[in-house]
């Protein structure tokens, strides 16, 4: 039907375009049309807030010439009546990939690709600034006319491919009229993202901390090419600064990574415009501190099919919880002055869009703030507020006739009109025939009745409550039926043309079987909108919102609804390990109050403290972990033999529930380290398991600077196929330190002597190595290599901070004591590839009895939750004292990581991270009770009883919220099982 | 390429450095004196003397009644514990000696189908990594193989001996199947999480595994008038010679698995893994289903779950009348067996009693791989495979080992590490 319609309008607006003037003409003479065009009578919304009813919107030339109740107009107008009718602005959808063809996947060949595959050109391929969407740009009519039909006027286009994109087109729907109207701005902002090229196999960046660190580089080297101080040719850097004040998209697809880039911008003095992911509710605080205005995805998740009840059960709550909280998402936005605007980006299609901004509006979006998230706030944002977005005076003529509120499901959109060429999507002058009718043939009375929609209805003839077979098509105030005759053993139908008259009454011919014509005549009885208002109530319920599950911190199991307070706790009785001088102090008091440890002794008393009981049971400091790799998104930068340039404090992850795993193991406070994938690997974070809060909040303050630095068989890749990165053997390993160091001391003399210089955010990494701010926590195996690295530093006139892993330690025990090396070990791991294959559990044992200060570690979700065992081994193997066992998890790590002047010992004035165990620390029986960190209690057995039966109780109302879902018809998705990569060293990162 | 075949090659003859001296046939008498002896039943002798003889245990009582040990040899144990040989089940414990290096790794076979596949034959007595298992109280295994959809053929070996045949105390003890996954990977997502859909195909491979199993018994009822050594080996599932260990987690795939031997006549089932089996132990039960239960120290498989679901599912089993052995599959597996007496440690911080705990890798694993009439308690007419611990054996920091037992040898409780502890204790101690 649309088809034919478009045909016509072609027709039409053949005379109402206005020629390229400056065109030569060959094909007649020079038709321009200077006429206006007037909509009567209509409800007017000039913006989401300026609403005019009973107005006049009068047009011309495609653009909006006045609004209004008393506008005058002019004689050569085609007055249009728009009685009953509401005018909207047409919607924008500024983050699109409209008429740009997707970029194909370059095949990868068979080694990884380290070097650019361009030149002329910034150095990483996957920075592209100088594309532009509309080089690449071919109007769509077929998607145009799907957006139309949505409601959509103007797009916003870009080459959704790269880190950094280049512009994009911002273009106006014009089906009729060439790219010479459409196009509005063809430098419509410019786009970046965490994400690749497809277009480019080279291997840097390979994870998002990786990519931030290449952006921040990138702002930098464009910032000195723009002095001139790069003699070379760089069309990228040229792009990029060319580019610089438009507006900057970035697309983060969800929270946390909104928080990421906007700390980018925030060093460079750019506020990006986000891509949501449409959880943003979840850390609404922090969204909305950024500043940033974002782009919603529409696109709520559908109910999971929950009918298999063993499928069922791996669904976990945060994925449930997903599908009934993200329709409240954009009311959540709205209601904390967000200013956001909606995308069809993420649909399977613009006919999606609808039914998912409705339940935005059932979930409590307001229609004002919904159509502002269409119109004014996309216009705004991409700096066009003066020609789209609304229909203000000089705006496009671009806007959507309806036949009511556009924000209600029955509400019909007859046209909309891009650039002043309209669109019928339904013809409004099309009368509603829909309702009963009667008529009589040869003496026999019929009933008819016509239901469904406005331009289709469905027909159904009876006779004495018979009903015959029939045919019907309705068009252009014609009906044509043909219907079967009432005896059923013949095959003979009846054929009627009729039309319908003002009164809705059909008027016309029949023509019998035989050929013979008589009058038709059937009049109404009842009229179709009589019986709406049932229907509509049906329709309420079935669109119905469930309650809205309440949010906790983080937004998934085991989460705090409200995050728990610090305390003045006061342990009677407990013994406690303190790891002072004072040893294990039996039936002891300790009193911890703001946060720190305030008072060690007996019978103490504190007015205002909970006292705990703690008879039987052991106090002791929170583990350390000082090798871990929780509570992250990226482990390693793999895509180069350096990557002292990314930091893991940039990706950490504060849903990760292995923080909650850890703290039921006792553990307060680890380092997430970079992996082992290359020999200067990225920067650590050393931070709290203060489950609950943000990432950013978990980081220690002051926080002492560490990187990860690894040796042997991951650093020249040996244990997979991969032979052109340098270093392949233990002798380029030395040679890669030794280069490094050596760039970076010069760098640093340039630096410090006040001439010019380029910054370089590696080197600056490494001039902090050198001049002892920053300290390196090595992976090593085996003696050689360990032993190399201590004297290459040593040249350099610094330390190695501490050999993790080290599990040849004991050979070099000596050297490392001499050299001021710490030793952090596996208890007991080994077997596992070549370079461990003399590795002994004894390690910890001779690396402290040479006098080095040894902690435990774990590098694995598992054995981090109870690294008291593994402490625990050294007193089986090799004879170490409880004591100094214990200290292996606690003062030990705390000492390598320079933070024992806060954690790692009960002491009066150090921090409040304490734990409270049911049985001896170093004991296979004993649990962790409670872990508290600055008095904060975030673990505690008998709570973690009760969050487990709500979240059994949750889970159960979701899965019977999901089946009444789907009883009710709505859409459902299969089951998926989430399950969290465990990450080690040697982890490839997992986003590319 | 060459290069690097050279140089595994001279990798493997640094690996196979010889290991400890097996121990020689026990010629005389020894007691053990005074020792709490923890029987492996869930019973203590408090004080009791332990008389070993000709390899096998003569005599356990209690010393306070008799004592009459004139002229053995006697190890005096007062305050000392004595427990039975801890035993492993579905091991690979010898078929690999060093993850990484594929030239040593003799675990997983071609193809889908190989029930013939014997993993006794690749078991290398000499590993380092076996010997470590000893000064831990891990004296026993079952040396399973690991690939397909039936992976062949285990058994069950002693961790002190010369070469497999020696190792061998029960040759071809069953054959391992590994049940279709309910749900299959898909691709990874961002960070870090992938999401795994539903296997579409878990029906279709579960009747594959039925049609199998129907062929293979047509076949043994046949006059077989071409040998197929596949259904040949598979014979002994249904003659029930063969116990039949069936590879599964999840609940669904345990109840189907069950339902599947059933309908098939299978006597002697066994569920490995059984990570849901707490979910289904009256059907467990009914059918007198035992199970070898997933590594102990694991993750919980979903966010969703409790912290400690691992830790003490072995307590939800035990207390439902299942018979529970514990395994170690999975990362690490090999060099981590021999902390296997800290995997039923930490089940008694979780619920389960001591002796309870002990049960788990003694008597019931004995009694699961089919061995309990020589091995898994201390009682007379038994093989004398024990061993005397300085403390608990089951927490880390008194499993301290002075004297072990197979068969009544006394072990050298010597292995390539502690040789390397002496060596560089010494050399530091020297300076």
């Amino acid at each position: 039907m649309l088809k034919k319609y478009l045909v016509f309008l072609t027709l039409l607006s053949a005379c109402t375009l206005s020629a390229q003037d400056y065109f030569p003409k060959n094909d007649g003479v020079s038709t321009k049309n200077t006429n206006y065009t007037a909509i009567t009578n209509a409800k007017i919304f000039v913006t989401p807030t300026q609403i005019i009813e009973k107005g006049t919107l009068l047009i011309k030339d495609g653009k909006i010439v006045a609004s209004g109740t008393t506008v005058t107009i002019p004689k050569n107008a085609i007055i249009i009546n728009g009685d009953g009718k509401s005018i909207y602005p047409s919607f924008i959808d500024i983050y699109s990939d409209f008429g740009v063809e997707k970029p194909k996947r370059e095949s990868s060949g068979r080694s990884a690709q380290y070097d650019p595959s361009r030149t002329g050109y910034y150095w990483n391929d996957h920075v592209m600034p100088e594309n532009n969407a509309i080089e690449k740009f071919k109007y769509d009519s077929k998607t145009a006319t799907d957006l139309l039909k949505a409601g959509f006027g103007v797009v916003n286009t870009h080459i959704q491919d790269g880190i950094v994109r280049g512009t994009g087109a911002l273009v106006a729907l014009n089906n009729e009229n060439g790219n010479a109207y459409r196009i509005i701005d063809q430098n419509s902002g410019q786009y970046l993202s965490f994400s690749k090229s497809l277009t480019s196999n080279q291997s840097y960046p390979g994870s998002t901390m990786g990519s931030i660190a290449l952006l921040k580089q990138l702002y930098i080297d464009a910032d000195w090419y723009a002095k001139g101080q790069i003699k070379t040719k760089d069309l990228s850097l040229e792009a990029l600064n060319k580019n610089k004040n438009l507006v900057q998209f970035f697309e983060a697809e969800n929270r946390a990574n909104i928080l990421r880039a906007d700390k980018i911008g925030d060093a460079y003095g750019i506020q990006y415009v986000m891509l949501g992911g449409g959880d943003e509710y979840e850390r609404i605080k922090e969204i909305k501190e950024t500043n940033a205005k974002i782009i919603l995805p529409l696109n709520f998740p559908d109910a999971y099919d929950v009918e298999d009840a063993f499928l069922a059960s791996t669904l976990s709550l945060s994925d449930m919880r997903a599908w009934n909280q993200k329709p409240s998402n954009p009311k959540i936005l709205a209601e904390n002055n967000i200013t956001f605007a909606f995308t069809t980006r993420d649909l399977k299609s613009p006919k999606e869009f609808k039914e998912n901004i409705l339940k935005a509006i059932k979930a409590g979006l307001s229609k004002e703030k919904a159509l502002e998230a269409l119109t004014t706030n996309p216009a705004q944002i991409i700096g066009k507020a003066a020609i789209i977005g609304s229909l203000k005076n000089g705006s496009l003529a671009n806007f959507l006739i309806t036949s009511g509120d556009i924000f209600e499901e029955k509400t019909t959109l007859y046209e909309n009109w891009v650039q002043g060429e309209k669109t019928i999507i339904e013809d409004f002058n099309k009368k509603d025939i829909r309702g009963t009718y009667e008529f009589n043939l040869a003496n026999e009375t019929y009933k008819m009745v016509l239901k469904g929609e406005l331009s289709k209805p469905k027909l159904e003839i009876t006779n004495q409550d018979k009903t015959l077979g029939s045919k019907f098509t309705y068009e252009d105030d014609w009906v044509n039926i043909s219907m079967t005759t009432i005896d059923s053993t013949k095959h003979d139908f009846i054929r009627i043309v009729a039309r319908v008259d003002a009164n809705n009454n059909l008027n016309g011919k029949s023509i019998a079987p035989n050929g013979q014509e008589s009058p038709f005549y059937a009049s109404t009885i009842k009229k179709a909108n009589d019986d709406t208002p049932e229907k509509e109530k049906e329709l309420d319920e079935e669109q119905g919102v469930d309650a809205f599950f309440p949010i906790t911190y983080p937004n998934n199991s085991y989460g705090f609804s409200e995050l728990p307070k610090t305390e003045t706790i006061l342990f009677k009785n407990a013994t406690v390990w303190t790891n002072e001088k004072e040893g294990v102090l039996e039936n002891t008091d300790v009193l911890i109050k703001d946060g720190k440890i305030t008072k060690i002794g007996k019978n103490l008393s504190e007015a205002k403290a909970t006292v705990v009981d703690a008879k039987g049971k052991h106090l002791t400091s929170g583990i350390i972990d000082e090798h871990s790799h929780i509570a992250t998104e990226s482990v390693n930068e793999a895509g180069q033999n350096s990557s002292a340039e990314v930091s893991i404090e940039d990706v950490l992850d504060d849903t990760d529930v292995n923080i909650y795993r850890n703290l039921a193991g006792g553990v307060t406070s680890i380092q997430v380290l970079h992996g082992s994938a290359n020999p200067i690997g990225g920067r650590s974070a050393i931070i709290k398991l203060k489950w609950g809060q943000p990432a950013d909040q978990l980081i220690y303050s002051n926080t002492p600077k560490f990187i990860k630095f690894a040796l042997g068989e991951n650093v020249k890749q040996s244990n997979w196929s991969s032979y052109s990165r340098f270093p392949q053997s233990r002798m380029g390993v030395e040679q890669l330190y030794i280069d490094y160091f050596t760039r970076a001391k010069e760098y640093d003399v340039l630096k410090k002597s006040g001439k010019p210089y380029k910054k370089d955010i590696e080197l600056d990494v490494l001039a902090e190595i050198i001049n002892k701010e920053r300290f390196i926590s090595c992976h090593s195996y085996v003696q050689s290599e360990i032993n190399m690295l201590m004297k290459v530093v040593e040249k350099f006139n610094f330390n190695i901070n501490t050999f993790t892993h080290i599990l040849e330690g004991y050979k070099v025990a000596d050297k490392m004591k001499q050299h001021g090396a710490g030793g952090s070990t596996f208890s007991d791991w080994w077997a596992y590839k070549y370079e461990v294959n003399d590795a002994i559990p004894y390690n910890a044992a001779i690396m402290h009895n040479a006098g080095v200060t040894v902690a435990i570690n774990s590098d694995d979700a598992e054995m981090s939750r109870r690294l008291n065992q593994e402490a625990a081994k050294s007193v089986k193997y090799g004879g170490i004292s409880e004591e100094d066992a214990w200290k292996f998890v606690t003062l030990n790590p705390a000492k390598l990581l320079h933070i024992d002047n806060r954690v790692g010992s009960i002491k009066v004035g150090k921090d409040a991270d304490v734990v409270l165990w049911t049985d001896h620390p170093l004991s296979i029986y004993a649990k962790a009770e409670k872990t508290i960190i600055e008095g904060v209690t975030y673990f505690d057995l008998n709570r973690d009883e009760k969050m487990r039966s709500q979240i059994q109780k949750e889970k159960s109302e979701l899965i019977n919220l999901m089946l009444k879902a789907k009883n009710k018809g709505l859409k459902t998705q299969p089951i998926k099982k989430k399950e969290k990569e465990l990450l080690h060293c040697d982890s490839i990162d997992n986003e590319f | 390429m060459k290069i690097l075949i050279t140089y595994i090659a001279a990798l493997c003859s640094l690996v196979t450095i010889a290991q400890q001296t097996p121990a020689p046939k026990q010629t005389q008498a020894i007691a053990i004196v005074g020792a709490i002896a923890h029987i492996g039943n869930g019973t203590i002798i408090e004080n009791s003397l332990i008389i070993l003889e000709d390899g096998k245990i003569t005599s356990i009582t209690d010393a306070t009644n008799s004592s009459n040990i004139a002229g053995i040899k006697t190890i005096d144990a007062k305050g000392k514990h004595v427990y039975p040989g801890f035993i492993i089940p579905n091991s690979t414990l010898g078929l690999v000696e060093i993850d990484a290096v594929r030239a040593s790794n003799d675990q997983a076979e071609l193809g889908n189908w190989n029930p013939h596949i014997r993993s006794l034959i690749a078991y290398n007595a000499e590993s380092k990594v076996v010997e470590s298992m000893r000064p831990n109280g891990v004296l026993l295994g079952q040396i399973a193989p690991r690939s397909g959809r039936i992976s062949g053929t285990s058994s069950i070996v002693q961790f002190d001996a010369w070469n497999w045949e020696d190792a061998a105390i029960k040759v071809n003890d069953g054959i391992h199947l590994n049940w279709p996954d309910n749900f299959t990977a898909s691709r990874r997502s961002f960070g870090g999480s992938h999401s795994l859909k539903p296997n579409e195909k878990y029906a279709e491979q579960v009747t594959e595994i039925t049609h199998y199993f129907n062929n293979a018994v047509a076949y043994n009822n046949g006059n077989k008038t071409k040998t197929n050594l596949p259904f040949e080996a598979l014979n002994g599932i249904f003659d029930s010679s063969k116990k039949l260990y069936i590879h599964v987690d999840e609940e669904k795939g345990i109840i189907d698995a069950v339902n599947f031997s059933k309908e098939n006549n299978i006597e002697n089932l066994v569920i490995v893994g059984g990570r849901d089996a707490y979910k289904v132990t009256s059907l467990l039960k009914e059918h007198a289903v035992s199970i070898v239960l997933m590594r102990v120290h694991s993750l919980p498989s979903s966010e969703d779950e409790d912290y400690d679901l691992p830790y003490k599912s072995a307590k939800l089993l035990t207390d439902a009348g299942i018979v529970v052995a514990l395994e170690a599959s999975g990362s690490h597996e090999r060099m981590g067996t021999r902390n296997l007496p800290f995997y039923a440690g930490t089940t008694v911080a979780h619920g389960l009693t001591k002796e309870q705990a002990l049960q788990l890798i003694t008597l019931n694993a004995a009694k699961i791989l089919g061995i309990d009439a020589m091995y898994g308690t201390l009682e007379a007419g038994k093989s004398a495979t024990l061993f005397v611990s300085e403390g608990d054996a089951l927490d880390m920091r008194t499993n301290k080992i002075t004297h072990a037992f197979i068969d009544g040898r006394l072990l050298s409780l010597e292995t390539h590490q502690t040789e390397l502890w002496e060596r560089y204790s010494n050399k530091y101690n020297n300076q």
